[in-house]
């Protein structure tokens, strides 16, 4: 696009740990609709990789196609990005995190791009536990072809385009996440920036797949009366599992919770993910309670947020294969090649 | 009296799939080399596990003419299925070897054949007592017969016995006894040897056999490779399986145990090249191996790596097409589809083999051109050369080899230089890229394939899109004179008239120019290495009056790709074709040469 942002900087603005300012963790003026649940999505992103004194080349930002998927240019200018192929993001991210362990992986990608073209791909990556942040910007429909249903658009929804009720069940992609053994499951929404920037954070400290379903109303085709992905239907329906904080692993935990209300989920890091559970009777670290809550929300219309489910055991793939610490492309001829030696041994067992 | 035929013979061994019989019929072709003498063993199978009829052709040539051969010699009929069509395929003079235990059909009578009967199943039945055990004995027992009939000598096969079975020693005996069984049988019953033998020679120097496959894993071993992905499709799945093998051997780190690689078979084919680009991209050399149909999955990404120009290898081992076509037969018939894979204007680099010792060397080059374009480099291999063994030249590495990673810029370039991209500074099409982390603040950019400037934004503008596609052709330019040069097999041209072959069809096509010589006829011949064609192949095709272009394909494409590509009057070129799902034979060749 023309639109090139000032680079005008206020030299008071505050930096974080690693030097940098909020304005560091920014992309090129977004070209979405105005209102779009994506670009608070966007600007969650950027508050919660500043937050985490993320230094910007040590993560890389990769998409597919659709309007979510544009969203990377719009955040995180200094990091490589990758706009890849409709559906095929996971695969990209599962190569490149192949080649370097030691980046963060930010996985963006809609309910088109997950949950149609893309389904085959979503669901490998989870039960081979790429250690990446996987980001839904789930809004029921194709906006960038003009809003058609999309597969995660619930039955009887009515968008725009449509005009009739959804005939089809929609895809609940957090139940088939849980499903296929994914090791961190949340939902959120676009307009809860308070929830979904800790989500964000904690899902970059997890080692593992963090899957984070992102209601993100389409303000131009899914934001009417009917659909079940509208601002004020997600607002109305919305039910919190918990209030969130994050605690990095150097800061004191200082915020005191009633007894029994609250739950500490130490990450891998050291890091700490403060749940003030809003619904004592389940445990997000108990798969089975975790799954039947889920099930329990969707019988009754309820879209259920917050951090759903963490495994704390959590094995990334890297772990899982016994791939060596060291970041695979740095590697050169001498750990690669095992010489005209070896070359010979082979030889002589082949006459 | 006939006189005898010594080393120039083709036995075929007909038998059922899963009976066991590749090991013994591997130890008997190995047996033939160790001997001296060239050997091309061909597999021939059904798409199955079990039960299906399958042929192992044995060709021994001391003139060292290794392509495939019609009409067989020597039959080793063991499948009851297939007995008859079988019968039909010996040539008259030649000998069918039969299990005796049972008297055999009168509709197997031929006249013109020699019948040799030994009691296989009934001596192993005598001497062995698990079912599964007298089965594969019995393999064992017609290898011991065949050593008597041809006159081979049995140490040679006894000492391949005892490596093959190195670890499990107790199964030595009774292979040795299995041996002698049918050894003995032979010896006492019939005149040895038979009016064809096998006499030691010293042919073979110090060539290797090993099969194409197994050489393109080690190929990528050696070129650095770090990561593979792959979706298991006939006939490729041996190619990661081999680098996962020499992997284990070769890239584990010494200190830490853990593995210098990443192994990843992934859901489908379009998930395996995906994974391929997104390694590439991060800066780590990665391929994949696939065939015909896992290309025309791959295509979308495949026209995503050369537009975004990231490097990545593709290994296509060809079998039978179009569809699933004939998924356990060989063909090339993936010349064009491979070639230009991909919507829009896409042309990718294919490197020919044809010996395991140059799936070696252009595996690991093949790196080093993806890494220094940017972009796929397909690896054109096909059944035949991928599954059989092959005689071949060993393989070789020059220690002070370093990988050519290409126009990477470090933390420091980035420091000191203007990074754009897509920027063609050195003005040979090829631009400078970044790896992600190398820089906090500088070499940053976004990758798409969508159409972009030379800063990697974003753009539309026509003038912006042609010169990205120009600068990408002035690419393809430069690549001619790095890819391997053609081989010719004579020093300056000698006729007016030349042929024209690649991969495996070199071996039929210097058989059928050897025997054509020995007429009086000669043809210059050009063996084409890669695409694009070097200016070596243009000239030499305008320096002939008639091409005559040799592949195994029904639509001539590589024939099509040099008229498309050269500018080369089409009735200059003539094809010659073969697509029946065997390996071509000198025979087919010359029938269509003199015609």
């Amino acid at each position: 696009m023309t639109y090139i942002k000032p680079i005008f900087r206020h030299p008071l603005l505050p930096k974080n740990k690693v030097g940098f300012t909020k304005k560091d963790y920014e992309g090129a003026i977004s070209t979405l609709c105005a209102g779009c649940g994506h670009d608070s999505i966007s600007a969650a992103i950027i508050q919660a990789c500043f937050e985490m004194s993320v230094e910007p080349h040590k993560l890389a930002k990769i998409s597919g196609i659709g309007c979510s998927s544009k969203t990377p240019t719009y955040f995180l200018g200094n990091s490589h990005g990758f706009n890849s192929v409709h559906g095929r993001m996971p695969s990209v991210t599962t190569g490149a995190n192949m080649a370097n362990r030691d980046l963060i992986y930010l996985g963006v990608s809609g309910d088109g791009d997950t949950a149609s073209i893309g389904m085959g791909q979503f669901v490998h990556a989870v039960r081979r536990n790429v250690n990446m942040v996987y980001i839904v910007m789930n809004n029921g429909c194709y906006g960038l072809t003009k809003g058609q249903d999309s597969a995660t658009a619930d039955f009887g929804s009515i968008s725009k385009a449509s005009k009739t009720p959804s005939p089809f069940q929609g895809i609940d992609l957090v139940g088939l996440a849980m499903e296929m053994g994914a090791t961190f499951v949340a939902r959120s929404f676009s307009g809860d920036k308070s929830q979904l920037v800790p989500l964000i954070k904690a899902g970059m400290s997890h080692p593992g797949f963090a899957f984070i379903d992102c209601i993100s109303p389409c303000v131009t085709f899914n934001n009417n009366k009917g659909s079940t992905k509208s601002y004020s239907y997600v607002r109305a329906h919305n039910e919190a599992t918990s209030l969130l904080d994050f605690v990095p692993e150097e800061k004191e935990i200082t915020m005191e919770y009633e007894e029994g209300a609250s739950k500490e989920v130490v990450l891998h890091d050291g890091s700490v993910l403060l749940l003030k559970k809003l619904a004592p009777e389940w445990d997000p670290s108990d798969r089975l309670s975790a799954f039947s809550k889920v099930q329990e929300a969707k019988a009754s219309g309820e879209i259920l947020t917050g951090l759903l489910y963490i495994d704390l055991e959590s094995k990334e793939l890297h772990d899982l294969f016994g791939t060596t610490d060291t970041p695979l492309n740095t590697l050169r001829e001498k750990e690669l090649c095992p010489g005209s030696e070896a070359l010979e041994v082979i030889n002589a067992g082949r006459r | 009296m006939n006189t005898k035929t010594i080393n120039d013979m083709v036995i075929r061994f007909a038998n059922v799939n899963g009976s066991g019989s590749a090991s013994a019929n591997d130890m008997f072709a190995k047996s033939v080399f160790r001997m001296g003498i060239p050997v091309s063993p061909k597999n021939i199978f059904p798409s199955n596990i079990q039960g299906l009829p399958t042929w192992f052709d044995v060709r021994i040539s001391e003139k060292g003419y290794l392509g495939r051969r019609e009409g067989i010699d020597v039959l080793v009929a063991v499948n009851p299925a297939t007995m008859k069509k079988d019968i039909e395929s010996v040539l008259p003079g030649g000998y069918l070897i039969y299990d005796s235990s049972k008297v055999l059909h009168e509709d197997y009578i031929r006249e013109g054949i020699h019948y040799i009967g030994i009691p296989m199943m009934a001596m192993v039945m005598e001497h062995y007592s698990v079912p599964r055990l007298q089965q594969l004995f019995k393999n064992m027992v017609y290898v011991g017969a065949l050593i008597a009939l041809l006159d081979m000598e049995m140490e040679v096969t006894r000492n391949i016995v005892k490596e093959t079975f190195a670890k499990k020693e107790k199964l030595v005996p009774p292979n040795f006894q299995a041996l002698d069984l049918g050894y003995n049988y032979a010896k006492e019953n019939y005149d040895c040897p038979i009016n064809f033998c096998v006499k030691r020679a010293d042919k073979i120097g110090n060539k290797i056999m090993m099969e194409g496959n197994a050489a393109i894993g080690l190929g990528a071993v050696y070129g650095g490779a770090t990561v593979m992905a792959w979706y298991p499709i006939t006939p490729s799945t041996s190619v990661a399986k081999a680098f996962e093998t020499y992997c284990k051997k070769l890239r584990i780190d010494p200190q830490t145990g853990k593995k210098n690689y990443a192994f990843v078979q992934s859901e489908d084919e379009l998930a395996a090249i995906g994974m391929v680009i997104g390694a590439a991209w991060n800066g780590a050399r990665a391929f994949t191996a696939t065939s015909g149909p896992g290309v025309s999955l791959m295509s979308e990404f495949i026209g995503l790596a050369y537009f975004a120009e990231i490097p990545a290898v593709i290994v296509n081992v060809q079998r039978g097409g179009p569809s699933t076509g004939m998924p356990t037969r060989t063909q090339q018939p993936d010349i064009l589809s491979s070639a230009y894979a991909s919507h829009g204007d896409t042309k990718h680099m294919l490197l020919f083999p044809s010996t395991p010792a140059e799936c070696f060397e252009f595996t690991a080059q093949a790196f080093d051109l993806a890494d220094y374009f940017q972009t796929p480099v397909f690896i054109m291999s096909d059944l035949d050369l991928g599954m059989n063994e092959h005689l071949s030249p060993p393989l070789k590495w020059d220690d002070s080899r370093k990988y050519n990673l290409g126009k990477v810029m470090s933390a420091e370039d980035l420091e000191t230089k203007e990074f754009g991209r897509y920027l063609d500074v050195d003005g040979d099409g090829v631009c400078y890229r970044t790896i992600p982390g190398t820089h906090p603040t500088k070499g940053s950019f976004f990758t798409r394939g969508t159409s972009r400037d030379e800063y990697a934004q974003y753009s539309e503008n026509g003038q912006v899109y042609v010169n990205v596609v120009n600068r990408i052709s002035k690419k393809w330019q430069t690549a001619k004179s790095h890819v391997p040069a053609p081989e010719f097999y004579q020093k300056e041209n000698e006729s007016k008239q030349g042929i024209v072959f690649f991969g495996t069809t070199t071996y039929a096509a210097l058989e059928a120019m050897d025997i054509l010589e020995g007429h009086g006829r000669k043809w210059d011949a050009m063996r084409v290495r890669a695409f694009p064609f070097n200016q070596e192949v243009a000239d030499f095709i305008a320096s002939h009056e008639k091409v005559f272009v040799i592949e195994q394909n029904k639509d001539a494409q590589f024939r099509s790709l040099l008229i498309n590509e050269l500018e080369v009057n089409p009735k200059k070129l003539e094809p010659v074709l073969v697509y029946d799902g065997k390996p071509i034979t000198a025979t087919a060749i010359i029938d269509k040469l003199m015609n």
